[in-house]
This record gives C-alpha cells, sequence and structure tokens, in this order.
C-alpha cells in the first residue's frame, strides 16, 4: 500500500516534473519533436521506473540544443554559395583592383599623389561633391511633396499613382537620359516649342551644360528619394495628426511639428541614397553634360581608355573612400536595415 | 453658430485632404517625371529622317529598321538570354541566401547582410573596373559568360530583398506542422515554404532579369566587341548616329518594362488575396 502511494507520488511528482518540462521546452522551441523527446523519457521513467524524472527534461532541452546548432549550420550553408559567388565575382576584383593602385608594378603611392597635387583631379572631385549635393537637395525638394500627397491619398489612388513613380524607375537610365537629350537639344522640342511661341528667336543652348546634367540626373534619381519618404510617411499614424489638430494645431503646425520629425529616418535614407548615387553617376553626365562637367565616374571611364589602369583604381579608390565615409555616418545615426529596408518599392 | 464657453476649434481638415498648393506642386513633379518618357513614343512613329518634334507624319520605318538590322535585333537577344540567366543564377543564390539571413543568428550576419546588399549601393563604375581588369586577366572580355557572371553580383540583392521581405511574415508553425507529420525538409520546403514565399522570389526574379537587362557600365567595359548587349548598342547608337530608331527602341524597352512591371504587381496581389483567403480558412 505504501509502495503504491509512493509510486504514485513518484508518478505526480514526475507528471509535475514532465508539465514543467514541457512547458520549458515549449516555450523554447515550437518544434514538436523535442516535446516528442520528453515525452518518450518521462514514459521511460513512468512505467518502467527507469532513468531519473529530471531526465525527461535534460532530453527535451539536449534536442532543442542539438537542433538549434544543426539549423544554425543549415543556416550557414544556406548564405554560403552566394557569399562564395561574391567573394570570387565581386569582391575579389574590386579588391585586386584597388591594390593596383598601390602595387603597379612595385610599391608606390605616386597615383595618390597625382590626384591630391593636381588641381585639375581635385576640381573633379569637388564638382562631382557639389553636383551629388545639389542633386540630392532638389530631390528632397520636389520628392517630398510627391511621398506626402501618396501617403496622405487612400491605398486604391496611391498605387495607381505610383505607377508615374515605378515605370520612371524601372525604364532604363539610357533611355530618361536620351529623353532628355531629345527635350533639351539644340532641334530640341523645348527649344522649338518656344520658338513656336515666339518667346525666343534663337534656339537657346541647354544641352551639354551644367543645368541638363542636374535637371536630367534629379530625374532619374527622384523615384530613389520618394520610395523611402512614402514608406515612411505611410506609417504615420492618422490618429496623431487629427489628435494634434483637435488640440488647435494648424495644419502646417501639424506638419512642422508631427510629420516632418517622424518622417526624418526617411528623409535620411533618402538622401543617402541619392547622394552616393549621384557620386558615381556615369551615363547621365557623360550624355548631357559638357566638358566642364566631368564627374569623377566619367573621369575613371576615360582612365581606363588610355590605358592608365593604375590611375584610374587610384581614382577608384577615392570615390569608394568618399562613399563609405558618408555611407558609415549616415549608417552609424540609422542603423543598416532602415535604409535596405526603405529601398524596396 | 458663436459658442461662448469652450473655443471654437478650427475647422478640423480630414487626414486625408492635401493643402491644394502641395497637390498643385505634386502634380507638377509627376509630370516631370512622366511626360520625358511619354515623349520618345511619338518620335518613335516619325516619318522624318532626324528627330523633329512633332513628327510631320505616322511611320513605322524605325521599328522596321530596329527588326531588320542584326546588329540591333542581335543584341537584343543577346540581352535577353543574358538577362535570363542572370535571372535564373540570381535566384538560386539569392533565394536560400535570404532564408539563411532571416532565420539565422549566427555571428557576422550583419556584416554578411550588409556585404551581400552592397553591391546595391556601390558605385557601378568602381565593380565595373575591377571586374574588367579581372577578366581582361582571364581572357573573358568579350564572353557573354563574363557579363552573367558579373550581373548576377549585382542582380543578387534584389532577390534577397525581396524574399526576405515575404519572409519577415512568414508563420514558422506551417513548417513546423509539415515536419511533424513527417514530411522531409526537403519536401517541406517544395510544398509549404516556398510556395508560401513564392511571390517575393518572383519578385527578385523579375528585377534580377531587369537590372541585368538595362545594365551599361559593366557591359560597356567587358563586353568588348563581340558580346554587345542591348544598353551598349544604344550607348554607340546616341553617341554616334542619333536617328529616331533608337526612339523606337527606348518605346519598345519603356513597354517591355511596364509589362513586366504590372505583371509582377499583379502576381503579387493575386497571391496576396489568396494567402488572406487560405488565412481565414485555417481561421489563424
Amino acid at each position: 500500500m505504501s509502495s503504491h502511494e509512493s509510486i504514485d507520488r513518484k508518478n505526480a511528482r514526475a507528471m509535475l516534473i514532465h508539465e514543467a518540462g514541457c512547458a520549458a521546452v515549449r516555450a523554447m522551441s515550437p518544434v514538436p519533436g523535442a516535446q516528442a523527446r520528453v515525452n518518450v523519457a518521462v514514459r521511460e521513467f513512468k512505467f518502467r521506473r527507469r532513468g531519473h524524472p529530471m531526465a525527461a527534461v535534460a532530453e527535451g532541452l539536449r534536442f532543442i540544443g542539438a537542433r538549434n546548432r544543426e539549423s544554425e549550420f543549415r543556416h550557414v550553408a544556406f548564405v554560403l554559395p552566394l557569399l562564395v559567388y561574391l567573394t570570387v565575382f565581386y569582391a575579389y576584383p574590386v579588391a585586386a583592383m584597388m591594390f593596383r593602385s598601390i602595387h603597379e608594378p612595385d610599391w608606390t603611392v605616386e597615383n595618390f599623389v597625382q590626384i591630391f597635387e593636381s588641381g585639375v583631379y581635385l576640381q573633379v572631385l569637388w564638382l562631382t561633391l557639389k553636383i551629388s549635393i545639389v542633386v540630392t537637395l532638389a530631390s528632397l525638394l520636389l520628392g517630398y511633396p510627391v511621398a506626402y500627397v501618396l501617403a496622405r491619398i487612400d491605398r486604391a489612388r496611391s498605387n495607381l499613382l505610383m505607377i508615374l513613380v515605378l515605370v520612371p524607375f524601372w525604364t532604363s537610365i539610357l533611355v530618361r537620359t536620351y529623353a532628355w537629350m531629345v527635350l533639351l537639344g539644340r532641334q530640341g522640342i523645348i527649344n522649338q516649342f518656344l520658338i513656336w511661341i515666339g518667346a525666343i528667336d534663337e534656339p537657346l543652348r541647354m544641352l551639354n551644360t551644367t543645368f541638363a546634367v542636374y535637371v536630367t540626373m534629379v530625374h532619374v534619381l527622384l523615384p530613389f528619394m520618394i520610395l523611402p519618404l512614402y514608406s515612411v510617411l505611410r506609417e504615420i499614424d492618422e490618429s496623431l495628426l487629427r489628435a494634434a489638430q483637435g488640440l488647435g494645431a494648424r495644419p502646417s503646425g501639424v506638419f512642422r511639428q508631427i510629420v516632418l520629425p517622424l518622417s526624418l529616418p526617411g528623409i535620411s535614407a533618402g538622401c543617402l541614397l541619392v547622394f552616393v548615387l549621384a557620386l558615381g553617376f556615369f551615363i547621365t553626365p557623360a550624355l548631357v553634360g559638357g566638358p566642364q562637367d566631368l564627374m569623377i565616374a566619367v573621369l575613371i571611364q576615360q582612365q581606363v581608355d588610355l590605358f592608365n589602369w593604375p590611375f584610374a583604381s587610384a581614382l577608384a579608390v577615392v570615390l569608394l573612400v568618399t562613399a563609405l565615409t558618408i555611407f558609415s555616418i549616415f549608417v552609424r545615426a540609422l542603423g543598416v536595415e532602415q535604409i535596405f529596408g526603405r529601398t524596396r518599392p | 453658430m458663436k459658442s461662448e464657453n469652450r473655443p471654437v476649434p478650427r475647422r478640423v481638415s480630414h487626414p486625408r485632404q492635401v493643402n491644394i498648393w502641395v497637390g498643385a506642386l505634386a502634380a507638377l513633379v509627376f509630370l516631370y517625371l512622366i511626360v520625358p518618357i511619354l515623349i520618345v513614343v511619338p518620335l518613335s512613329f516619325s516619318s522624318a529622317l532626324y528627330l523633329t518634334f512633332p513628327p510631320p507624319g505616322l511611320s513605322i520605318q524605325w521599328y522596321e529598321n530596329f527588326f531588320d538590322r542584326s546588329d540591333w535585333l542581335g543584341s537584343a537577344w543577346l540581352s535577353i538570354w543574358v538577362g535570363a540567366t542572370v535571372m535564373v543564377l540570381s535566384t538560386c543564390l539569392g533565394t536560400p541566401a535570404a532564408i539563411g539571413l532571416v532565420r539565422g543568428q549566427f555571428t557576422g550576419k550583419k556584416l554578411i547582410n550588409g556585404f551581400i546588399l552592397s553591391p546595391l549601393i556601390a558605385p557601378v563604375i568602381i565593380v565595373a573596373i575591377g571586374i574588367y581588369f579581372f577578366y581582361a586577366r582571364l581572357g573573358l572580355v568579350g564572353n557573354p559568360l563574363a557579363l552573367v557572371l558579373a550581373h548576377t553580383g549585382l542582380a543578387v540583392p534584389f532577390v534577397v530583398i525581396n524574399v526576405s521581405a515575404t519572409l519577415q511574415g512568414f508563420d514558422d508553425r506551417l513548417e513546423c506542422a509539415a515536419l511533424s507529420l513527417g514530411a522531409t525538409p526537403w519536401r517541406t520546403f517544395w510544398q509549404i515554404t516556398l510556395p508560401i514565399i513564392r511571390p517575393g522570389v518572383m519578385a527578385g526574379a523579375v528585377f534580377a532579369f531587369i537590372s541585368s537587362f538595362d545594365e551599361l557600365i559593366v557591359a560597356l567595359f567587358v563586353s568588348g566587341s563581340t558580346a554587345v548587349t542591348l544598353p551598349r548598342k544604344m550607348w554607340q547608337s546616341i553617341r554616334f548616329e542619333i536617328d529616331p530608331t533608337i526612339a523606337a527602341v527606348s518605346t519598345l524597352l519603356i513597354a517591355f518594362t511596364t509589362a513586366l512591371l504590372l505583371t509582377s504587381e499583379f502576381l503579387r496581389r493575386r497571391s496576396e488575396r489568396l494567402r488572406t483567403t487560405g488565412g481565414s480558412a485555417v481561421g489563424s
């Protein structure tokens, strides 16, 4: 009798431990296999009187641990092929190219000395920075109202209007630059129109000017500003705006004190994207800019064509360092996911 | 109408209302975005021998020119082939990587993620000359394989981003259920995971294709004179022989891109609808 009682008590204790263990296992892993293992160990103990009640929990935990290790290994194995691919066909060539700038055929800093001592190359770098800054600010000023309107109207209409942003976004940069050449050219549409309405007598020179570079680059890069801004503005809780209005804020006050601060992450993400892309721009300045609008990417291409490879590599290093510096400043302030997360159209 | 005791709130505008000036400015920017692209379309049907607007008459001579000249058509086919191969390759590499990156907890994950996405933000000219020097040494310049290998690296981030996005809202329990019912991990992937993340995979594949199809800067260096892709051919045409054929090609490209975009949008919406109805049936 007493031995039976003690078995019952032991069983009750085992059941308690079983419950606690299963709860722990369930809390730690939703994988059904872990619970099955625990059940087996408990049954072993209850009916065969083998092992220790804690063995059940230990078994479950061991199973979770092994499983986690195994799945971590699997996750790494999933990423590995891409990692190897990018290392061989992307990172290694770029690294080798950069190495060329200081080692061709022997260790040298000559190429960098040439860049920083000659006023011409510093001027190209400065012009590139200047154009990128102006393009970024212009895209922000033009893109913000668009993103704002898209975020405030209802979803059905904003999805429709979004096509007007996405079609340019996915149309080849070459096609868009060509379109601006047709518009701005000496015999272009704008000149012909202005002459037709009698505003001017002689065609204006617009193509191959800095003005053309600005207009075309802003046009090409504007979607990169609008998309991150839109996704941030869309997430702003409307009730905040209503609350502010109800408390007596003017529309301008609502914008300044609520909408603008909440959209700051989108502003930084958009500005970063546009700025870094503008730094390396090649097609547009090469086609619509004049000789005075030599941006660094165009200079690099010219140097490669002249078989001046080590010097071209040094210029590429300067461009990359500039881009990375600005990028890391933004990332430190924001976090990398936020920036990449917003680029999704 | 005037109330004495409580302050009269100013007219509370509905949050959906937009200031008319902001709306007008946005409308102007929309025009700025879309009109230059649309203006190419009528030009491509021009009967004039040089670019003039408005076109004096209608003609499809420039389309005939495009389809008759083997150099144009050949580069178009090459671009399609390279784009399709890049699409397959980057989807096969990017989809498992996205799964590993979203689910894994391993050390250095953030760094690896940044590395994989870095081609999106790195100035293409840097990647292009790096790859050019690399292939010049291997003697691969002018080989379509070189284009495929280079474009895949640049296209893979689109796949990773799109697949990651669909994985964020993924209910792990569905996989657990399949595994506990005795499915192998392989079968679970094909029958449970892949159908659920398919819209992300397909969107990523489409974007990967477009990114390779439109890519000029790498092609400028790597394609040599034997593997001239469509953007490369257009570049030559714009620089040296401005005639309206390029307008016809541009129009075809705009139509092609728009069609791809609308298709992927349609697929996304359909799968979203299927998923919501499926979800309510399960009762989650």
